[in-house]
């Protein structure tokens, strides 16, 4: 019991970095029917311009663990949208009306690229960050387990939860959002009642940047390292979680990451660690055989 | 052509060739402002692929198309891309098959072809972040234009579903009323009286006669139905196998021998004669 409620709070935090990560996935996916295999190494650069941006603030003397949080927030969600944007710009919009897999392969080349540019830049060790945020809540505690809920966990949960709230908001009621879905429903029609596709795709890559960019935080924060390659895994599992809640749904997104950080950490606390990424990846071909457009995912409807 | 007036859309010597197939050849014609202009054919004639270049889908292999403005701005259409045609020269269309935003409402749908304004209005996104006044004034203005619209095709009551749930012909008619919220200067058209029984193809007609009566918006429209055709268009060009072979007043061309021809196919003597060249 008392491990079963430790890995719930564990996989609940763990899913929501998924989860975060995997929206970038699914909007991208969404509105160009591209896999932006590029979009974990945008969620790595992130982690790392964060933790520049620490080192930074406290070398110029903000050590207000709430006040530099804030700005490294504010910080690196700005630059990496940068990223976002230029990978776009530079990798994929180029390709746009090429064949279907030019841009695929275009972003491999820039998961490479960032990857190794990083890992140039700033070496290949592990580097890592002093935790900021201590303490938490023990919930039980009897003589054989602890099950603690950290402060950090608390602060991934909300942060997250907050943004995907704000997320759907948009998405559902602005006027940005209603250009986005029309996009995503017939690129075509949305530019000829003229609506700016480029920019509108722009935006989208931007704001799944951003998005990515706060989960490169949160995993800085809760791991307390990071190095080159944390985006490579990490972006499979997010493009496994946005598989299994549908690829192209945002509601599904959000679940698919909680349910893949969830089985990844019953897997590792019941069975085995090892096995963990094999268990999570068994459950999504198990899903795609029964329900191949995911648990949230519509039926492509074949247009006459 | 009666001289004096500047015609809105003239299209010169439009040839569009995709690889050995000549879809449309040599095609010259024009459109007066305030007119309704009708493109009629047989099937494979052209006349989508006329439409195509018109809206910026292909760029045409030869040839000119020129939107004049009411106010004299013109627009050469061959070297604008996609959205600016909408945005500036203000061109608007329809497809044969339904476009609508099937996942979005009715009212989303309208208020999607009120992009540039909304986007003018909240100052590229940062007014509306701020949530100021004259970004939430356009939102309203927006509002009340696609409500105006939903209440002139009638289904205002039904704003709120999903675009892809309403009946075919109330969809034919949303379509024409987005492409209406753009305010453009000319509206394309095809066939959009395609797949309406009688009564939604009367319903539309009095909604394209109410847009050229009410609204400065000439338009072009791809038809077979000739009971839309004869009845409410001003002008009528027939292409057929991408050659123009006629073009002039419903009346004229209703008596025209080679449109009859072009439809109907010859004379059974005529097949003779043919056969007998051929020997067979």
């Amino acid at each position: 019991m008392e491990i079963f409620v430790q890995q719930l709070i564990n996989g609940i935090t763990l899913g929501s970095i998924y989860g975060l990560i995997a929206i970038g996935y699914t909007m991208v996916y969404g509105i160009i029917g591209m896999i932006n295999f590029a979009h974990g190494d945008v969620f790595m650069v992130g982690a790392f311009l964060a933790l520049i941006a620490f080192l930074a603030l406290v070398a110029i003397g903000v050590t207000a663990v709430p006040l530099a949080l804030f700005l490294v927030l504010l910080i690196a969600m700005a630059l990496t949208s940068l990223y976002g944007w230029t990978v776009e710009r530079l990798a994929y919009r180029p390709l746009r009306h090429s064949f279907r897999l030019a841009p695929l392969i275009s972003a491999i080349g820039m998961s490479i690229v960032l990857q190794n540019y990083v890992q140039i830049a700033q070496g290949a060790r592990v580097k890592p960050l002093p935790p900021l945020i201590q303490g938490g809540y023990t919930l039980i505690d009897n003589d054989v387990f602890i099950v603690r809920l950290s402060n950090v966990q608390i602060l991934v949960v909300v942060t997250t939860l907050a943004l995907m709230a704000v997320f759907s908001w948009v998405i559902a009621r602005t006027r940005l959002g209603r250009d986005m879905r029309a996009c995503e429903q017939d690129l075509k029609m949305a530019s000829l009642v003229g609506v700016d596709v480029d920019r509108t795709i722009s935006l989208t890559f931007v704001i799944g940047a951003a998005l990515a960019a706060v989960a490169g935080i949160m995993t800085l924060l809760y791991y307390g390292v990071i190095d080159f390659y944390i985006g490579f895994v990490a972006g499979v599992k997010a493009f496994t979680a946005a598989v299994l809640g549908g690829i192209g749904s945002l509601p599904g997104a959000m679940l698919g990451g909680l349910l893949i950080g969830l089985i990844e950490t019953f897997w590792s606390a019941y069975f085995s660690s090892e096995y963990k990424d094999v268990a999570a990846f068994s459950i999504l071909i198990i899903v795609l055989i029964f329900l191949p457009t995911g648990i949230l995912g519509r039926p492509e409807i074949e247009k006459v | 052509m009666n001289g004096t007036v500047e015609p809105i859309l003239t299209v010169e010597h439009l040839t569009m060739r995709f690889g050995g197939l000549v879809a449309v050849d040599d095609l010259s014609f024009s459109a007066r402002p305030g007119d309704i202009t009708a493109l009629i054919g047989p099937n494979g004639a052209g006349k989508t692929t006329v439409f195509n270049c018109i809206t910026g889908f292909y760029k045409p292999t030869v040839g000119m198309i020129r939107l004049a403005h009411p106010d004299g701005k013109t627009f050469l259409l061959e070297r604008l891309l996609d959205f600016r045609i909408s945005q500036r020269a203000r061109g608007s269309r329809t497809f044969q098959n339904i476009r609508l935003f099937q996942g979005m409402t009715v009212l989303e749908n309208l208020m999607v072809a009120r992009h540039n304004p909304l986007m003018l209005a909240s100052g590229f996104t940062l007014f509306g972040m701020l949530g100021l006044r004259t970004f939430t004034n356009a939102e309203r203005a927006a509002i009340d234009m696609a409500k105006y619209w939903l209440d002139k095709i009638g289904i205002t009551s039904r704003a709120d579903d999903p675009a892809g749930d309403l009946p075919y012909g109330a969809q034919r008619r949303l379509e024409v009323a987005r492409a209406m919220c753009t305010e453009p200067v000319l509206l394309c058209l095809d066939e959009p009286a395609a797949g309406l029984n009688a009564r939604e193809s009367a319903e539309l007609n009095e909604l394209l006669l109410f847009i050229r009566a009410e609204h400065a918006t000439s338009i072009l429209l791809i038809e077979h139905d000739m009971s839309v055709v004869m009845e409410i268009s001003d002008h009528i060009v027939v292409l057929d196998y991408g050659v123009k072979i006629a073009d002039g007043a419903p009346a004229a061309i209703r008596d025209d021998p080679r449109v009859i021809a072009a439809y109907l196919g010859v004379d059974d003597e005529e097949i003779a004669d043919v056969e007998a060249e051929v020997g067979t």
